[in-house]
């Protein structure tokens, strides 16, 4: 086990109740695989990898609870100092802009060579000479000349396999990767994906890849965790769960997306409403103004995360009988 | 195809050229539209060079169709948009809306086709006046254009809140109060308010939650069949287009190198760069991804500015020859109804499904 997360809470200052923005969020990330986080705006699932990071823009966010064991390590025990000398070099996190995390003013070879040199250190001979076999790998063109260019020479596919070298730079355990191709086009998105999951694979790097999209985890993720406002609601090996999805917002993510392989013209299921605001979250299960299945328990009651099957747990009172309600949906009696 | 779409047109059989292929009497009439945009040299006095965002591209929509333009950025994609709605005064070719020049009309008469053609963007916050309730919003075309005297106007804008599935009582909130695919419907109303016969989408839905998206791509569909609309509608995700278009058009560099309709584009892609553009779009399904075909392109998209020599995509295209280097190949009918602009495009080139 490298990481395990256990009922982790970081809530937000608002004008009036705080914003749980992650809420009791508990998983494990096995050594070298890599787990899609998936979910919406708000959901929270950024906000878990900043967490771990522990990066949370304090005040006005705050860690409240809750454990994040790296290597049997709490890291919200840590001291700065230690957090300092875990962050770039045992895990390591990409986001979403690169340009937005990349220092404008300093150019690439600065940039990597200081992190060589800082958690390494390496001479800055040797630490160019480092720069420049990471460039190749990340599939740079004349990584030599790169070095001396700035940021915004670069396109942002180029951009995003310099923060991917940077992230690699010092074979970190753990690499969080926060929508790391979202900005990116079609083609472009694809080299870059195909890129990190080979070379994650070739150092045995273990990957959290938050996302949005299904496509994206549905090809690179061994296993999934969903999350919705703030909690994990249903966690699977990624093939069980685009299968078989035990919770009703899985099973609403996957039928209102448009895809590219089935019979066109096929209408769309939205997911009703939208999402719900994090300050006032509903009472009993989160989703249940928005779900088609919600009865009196789950409008009281929350669920917890429970096994449904081997590897696969569903935070829903009726993720047994899901396959019946599906059967039924839309019948007054199964709303009820 | 379900019962969700009127039928485009009676006659899809039309056969021709490009532009003429799209039947009858059509809405929108694109013929070598060129648009350029001169560059900065960095030196005073001096010229410098020209983008050429659009270059040659020609294109008809028929009434009651939705025309899906796909392509990456600097494809010109969202610049075709613009000169639609004669936003922009192309540098060549012609802009036919209804039968009337868009590219020649001048004050009144621009006015008149204005009229006939509205745009959803992206990004409905920055398309919304933040200091501007809902209803002001909605009502601000109906004055503009005369559609209504005051006492009709607030009549309308409910009508009009109803028709995108808003409450009435969102008529006095401001943008900032309505989430994101609110936020959407209220462009979408706004749009409708003047009752026009086209509407340019560019990249409506990209902002959008999943969710939310999928709302909101049925309301389109829906007001398509209530209003007989004809969308242009401009995105890069294909799932999206492939849902919505009944015809696609596929960008690159300012040109279109394939246009087909839907079906025939998604199951026999006959360019090299619609081929790599379907195989790259992840599918939100496991089995299938693993088993299916990638070609992954080398190489980034090169800027407009500095484009290629010959066929713009023949440094990343993995099928090119010499002979590719030499000229911009001219779209031509491969098959039925369905154009390419590659020279070895039908010849060695394998149609290959999208699932294998």
């Amino acid at each position: 086990m490298l990481l395990e997360v256990n009922d982790l809470r970081t809530y937000f200052e608002g004008e009036g109740n705080d914003v749980k923005a992650v809420d009791g969020v508990s998983f494990v990330i096995e050594r070298g695989e890599t787990v899609g986080l998936v979910g919406e705006s708000g959901s929270g699932k950024s906000v878990s990898g900043l967490s771990i990071m522990r990066l949370v823009p304090c005040p006005p966010g705050r860690i409240v609870g809750g454990e994040v064991r790296f290597e049997g390590v709490d890291l919200l025990q840590a001291t700065p100092d230690q957090m300092r000398r875990i962050r770039g070099k045992e895990i390591a996190m990409i986001f979403q802009e690169p340009m937005t995390s990349l220092n404008p003013v300093l150019t690439i070879g600065r940039q990597i060579t200081e992190i060589l040199r800082r958690h390494l250190g390496l001479s800055h001979h040797d630490a160019k000479e480092q720069a420049i076999g990471l460039l190749k790998q990340v599939q740079m063109g004349n990584p030599e000349q790169r070095l001396s260019q700035y940021p915004h020479h670069l396109s942002g596919g180029m951009r995003q396999r310099v923060m991917f070298a940077m992230a690699l730079a010092c074979k970190p355990k753990l690499i969080l990767a926060d929508e790391p191709t979202t900005a990116l086009d079609v083609t472009i998105q694809a080299q870059v994906l195909e890129m990190m999951s080979e070379l994650s694979a070739r150092f045995g790097v273990a990957m959290i890849l938050v996302t949005h999209n299904l496509g994206v985890v549905a090809r690179y993720a061994n296993r999934v965790h969903v999350m919705y406002a703030g909690k994990v609601v249903e966690k699977a090996a990624t093939q069980e769960l685009f299968e078989n999805p035990r919770h009703p917002y899985t099973l609403g993510l996957l039928r209102s997306v448009p895809r590219p392989d089935v019979e066109p013209g096929r209408r769309l299921e939205p997911i009703s409403g939208s999402p719900p605001d994090l300050s006032e979250l509903p009472s009993g299960c989160s989703y249940h103004p928005r779900c088609p299945f919600a009865t009196d328990l789950c409008r009281t009651e929350e669920p917890a995360l429970m096994s449904v099957g081997a590897g696969h747990e569903s935070a829903c009172w009726h993720a047994g009988e899901l396959d019946l309600l599906r059967a039924g949906a839309g019948r007054p009696e199964a709303r009820r | 195809m379900t019962a969700g779409r009127p039928a485009p047109q009676a006659d899809r059989e039309a056969t021709g050229r490009l532009r003429e292929k799209a039947v009858g009497d059509p809405l929108v009439d694109v013929s070598g539209l060129k648009m350029y945009f001169p560059l900065p040299s960095g030196k005073l006095f001096q010229k410098g060079g020209t983008l050429r965002a659009v270059d040659d591209v020609s294109f008809q929509i028929g009434r009651g169709e939705t025309f899906g333009l796909v392509g990456e950025s600097g494809s010109g994609k969202s610049t075709i948009g613009l000169c639609l709605l004669g936003l922009y005064q192309p540098t060549g070719g012609r802009v036919l809306l209804d039968g009337h020049d868009v590219s020649k009309a001048r004050g009144k008469a621009l006015q008149r086709i204005r009229k006939g053609i509205q745009v959803i963007f992206q990004d409905p916050f920055s398309s919304l006046d933040p200091r501007m309730t809902v209803e002001q919003s909605l009502a601000e075309p109906l004055v503009i254009h005369r559609l209504s005297d005051r006492r009709g106007r607030s009549a309308e804008v409910q009508k009009l809140l109803a028709t995108v599935g808003l409450t009435a009582r969102m008529a006095w909130r401001y943008p900032h109060e309505l989430s994101g695919g609110q936020r959407q419907r209220v462009a979408i109303a706004r749009a409708l308010a003047i009752k026009p016969a086209m509407v340019v989408c560019d990249e409506p839905v990209s902002a959008l939650d999943v969710s939310v998206q999928a709302q909101v791509l049925n309301l389109f569909e829906d007001l398509q069949q209530e209003f007989g609309l004809t969308y242009l509608f401009i995105a890069h995700d294909l799932s999206v287009v492939r849902h919505i278009a009944d015809r696609v058009g596929i960008m690159y560099l300012g040109h279109m190198v394939e246009a087909a309709d839907r079906d025939e584009t998604f199951d026999h892609p006959l360019h090299p760069y619609t081929q790599a553009l379907l195989s790259a779009a992840p599918i939100p399904d496991p089995v299938k991804e693993l088993q299916r075909h990638r070609i992954i392109l080398s190489g980034e998209i090169p800027s407009p500015s500095d484009k290629p020599a010959g066929c713009v995509f023949h440094q990343r295209c993995p099928l090119a020859i010499d002979a590719c280097k030499a000229a911009m190949p001219e779209l031509r009918e491969v098959r039925p109804r369905h154009w390419v602009a590659c020279i070895r495009a039908g010849e060695s080139v394998p149609a290959r499904p999208l699932v294998p």
